[in-house]
């Protein structure tokens, strides 16, 4: 069985806005937010990711840390394969398991256990192994007798347990958590984190982009500083996130 | 940040295909194969979805349809001062294979779009959206075949072993549709205005091909005799003919099945160049 891994070598983003007229775009780089934006052909360009080199193995736990539209979401879709580098290589081996946003590939005419399904089909597991974890998927998410309710009845909150339950109980080698799933209470959280926690040390890597400090330090060990669509630092969280922040916010 | 990765491990890229390769472009049409069990799954739940809380459910796809095609058969069929008996089963299976071929193209021209969200944040095979949208197209004919069934009942045919094509001309049919949703799929999410126009021409070519009306009529009038050959020059005219002819227990037509047979090769070969070059653009393009 090969090893995890995400490597991503050189790899550009570049998005091509169709619908901006190409003039209009101001030449210059923007200011705090957002990628550069290319004026060099005749369809605007945001380069959203420049020249990402990063190498990722097993047991790699990595905090994405950024202004907005510093290229998180769009380096956790490069990871994820959604996007291809437009230059560039990337290369990553792994069952990846995603969280970017919890409405999509979710019916919310069906009920969550149809909903269950239907996401671990969408993960690469087949009808017979998903109606397995159903029970303990129930049990993780304590949503027992809901889970016959149309998903459209449940709260944010029950949607991202639904989610995660999902997600941890499939044993994804690679797992992309994107911001947003701070929505859940804090008894079920702690209980999330205990969970993700196992499930990164047995099986491989996590790449985790929020605005929570407390929340990255708890999952993660080591972090990236996007900016402007570069990766600006990476090393050590608590250094990353001291040089980010200005001050030393996980000083014991 | 050279700095800051000292020490750590670098990127190894192995020589893999790049975004644009024939592996890739088969690797993605296989990858989406290998997922039946969910497109298979999702187009059963489009169906259910149109009919939820409704009490006939998905009856209502033949309900429908059966009201269309009794409407038009008996008016053109008037008009035209043909038997009913012939006319009526003519017109019908004509609307209910028109129905997979003009959805296959309408909805083809929108199979992207329509599936952004599922693009930008599931990682999936491209296919799988476009065998979802074929296998949706085959349940809903699957559904209009009630039709039929009801129509050999009312007006019976001779029906030979040539209903057997039936099965191998639609599935001809099913794998004419999985290339042109691949090709307007791609293109329409790059030009926005392909929709619309696609839309428009199938709308005439509606007109342009025998469904409502039917080659025989014409050619039995010498005046126009020589100008309804021209309708061999439609292509849907084929794909028609490949499937209705024997569900009426009709003259089959070698010429039909070998132009669609050289349909199917250029298309699916047209397709996977699109598919090869443009597969990884469409998640920027969406």
């Amino acid at each position: 069985m090969n090893q995890p891994s995400i490597d991503l070598a050189g790899a550009c983003v570049d998005f091509p806005i169709f619908d901006a007229k190409s003039r209009s775009l101001k030449k210059s780089v923007l200011g705090r937010a957002g990628g550069r934006i290319g004026t060099e052909s005749k369809v605007p360009i945001i380069e959203a990711l420049r020249d990402i080199d990063l190498a990722l193995r097993k047991g790699d736990r990595v905090a994405l840390v950024g202004h907005n539209g510093a290229g998180k979401t769009t380096i956790l879709r490069l990871m994820a394969g959604i996007y291809e580098p437009t230059r560039g290589r990337a290369a990553v081996r792994g069952k990846v398991a995603p969280i970017f946003d919890l409405a999509v590939g979710m019916d919310p005419e069906i009920s969550g256990l149809e909903n269950i399904i239907i996401r671990g089909l969408f993960l690469g597991m087949t009808r017979k192994e998903m109606e397995a974890r159903v029970d303990d998927i129930a049990e993780f998410t304590e949503l027992g007798d809901y889970l016959s309710m149309p998903l459209r009845t449940y709260s944010t909150g029950m949607r991202v347990r639904l989610a995660l339950g999902v997600v941890t109980s499939i044993d994804p080698e690679i797992l992309l958590l994107d911001e947003g799933i701070g929505a859940v209470d804090a008894e079920f959280l702690a209980k999330a984190r205990g969970r993700l926690n196992e499930l990164v040390e047995r099986s491989g890597i996590l790449v985790f982009a929020s605005h929570s400090d407390e929340f990255l330090a708890d999952l993660c060990d080591t972090a990236i500083w996007m900016e402007h669509g570069t990766i600006k630092e990476f090393g050590p969280l608590r250094d990353v996130l001291h040089h980010y922040k200005g001050r030393d916010v996980l000083a014991p | 940040m050279d700095d800051s990765t000292a020490g750590r491990e670098r990127p190894v890229i192995a020589d893999a295909p790049g975004s644009r390769s024939w592996a890739r472009a088969f690797d993605d049409l296989a990858q989406g194969w290998k997922q039946r069990q969910l497109w298979g799954h999702l187009g059963w739940q489009d169906i259910k979805q149109r009919y939820r809380r409704s009490v006939l459910g998905p009856l209502w796809i033949s309900i429908s349809m059966g009201v269309i095609a009794l409407g038009l058969g008996i008016l053109y069929s008037l008009l035209f001062q043909t038997d009913i008996r012939t006319f009526l089963p003519h017109v019908a299976v004509g609307l209910l294979i028109w129905n997979f071929i003009s959805g296959c193209i309408l909805e083809g021209s929108e199979v992207f779009i329509a599936n952004e969200g599922l693009i930008k944040f599931l990682p999936a095979p491209l296919s799988l959206h476009v065998y979802r949208l074929v296998w949706r197209q085959t349940l809903f004919f699957l559904h209009n075949l009630v039709i039929w069934a009801v129509l050999m009942i009312v007006f019976p045919h001779q029906l030979g072993w040539s209903l057997l094509l039936a099965v191998p001309a639609f599935a001809l049919l099913a794998v004419n549709g999985g290339w042109i949703s691949i090709l307007s799929g791609i293109l329409a999410t790059r030009f926005r205005d392909i929709p619309p126009i696609i839309a428009s021409v199938v709308q005439l070519a509606f007109y342009l091909t025998p469904i409502v009306w039917s080659v025989d009529i014409l050619s039995s009038n010498p005046a126009v005799q020589e100008r309804a050959r021209l309708v061999e020059i439609n292509p849907l005219y084929h794909f028609l003919e490949i499937v209705r002819a024997p569900l009426l227990g009709q003259h089959i037509s070698w010429f039909s099945w070998a132009v669609v047979a050289v349909i199917t090769v250029v298309g699916w070969g047209v397709g996977l160049l699109c598919m090869r070059n443009y597969r990884a653009r469409v998640a920027y393009w969406v």
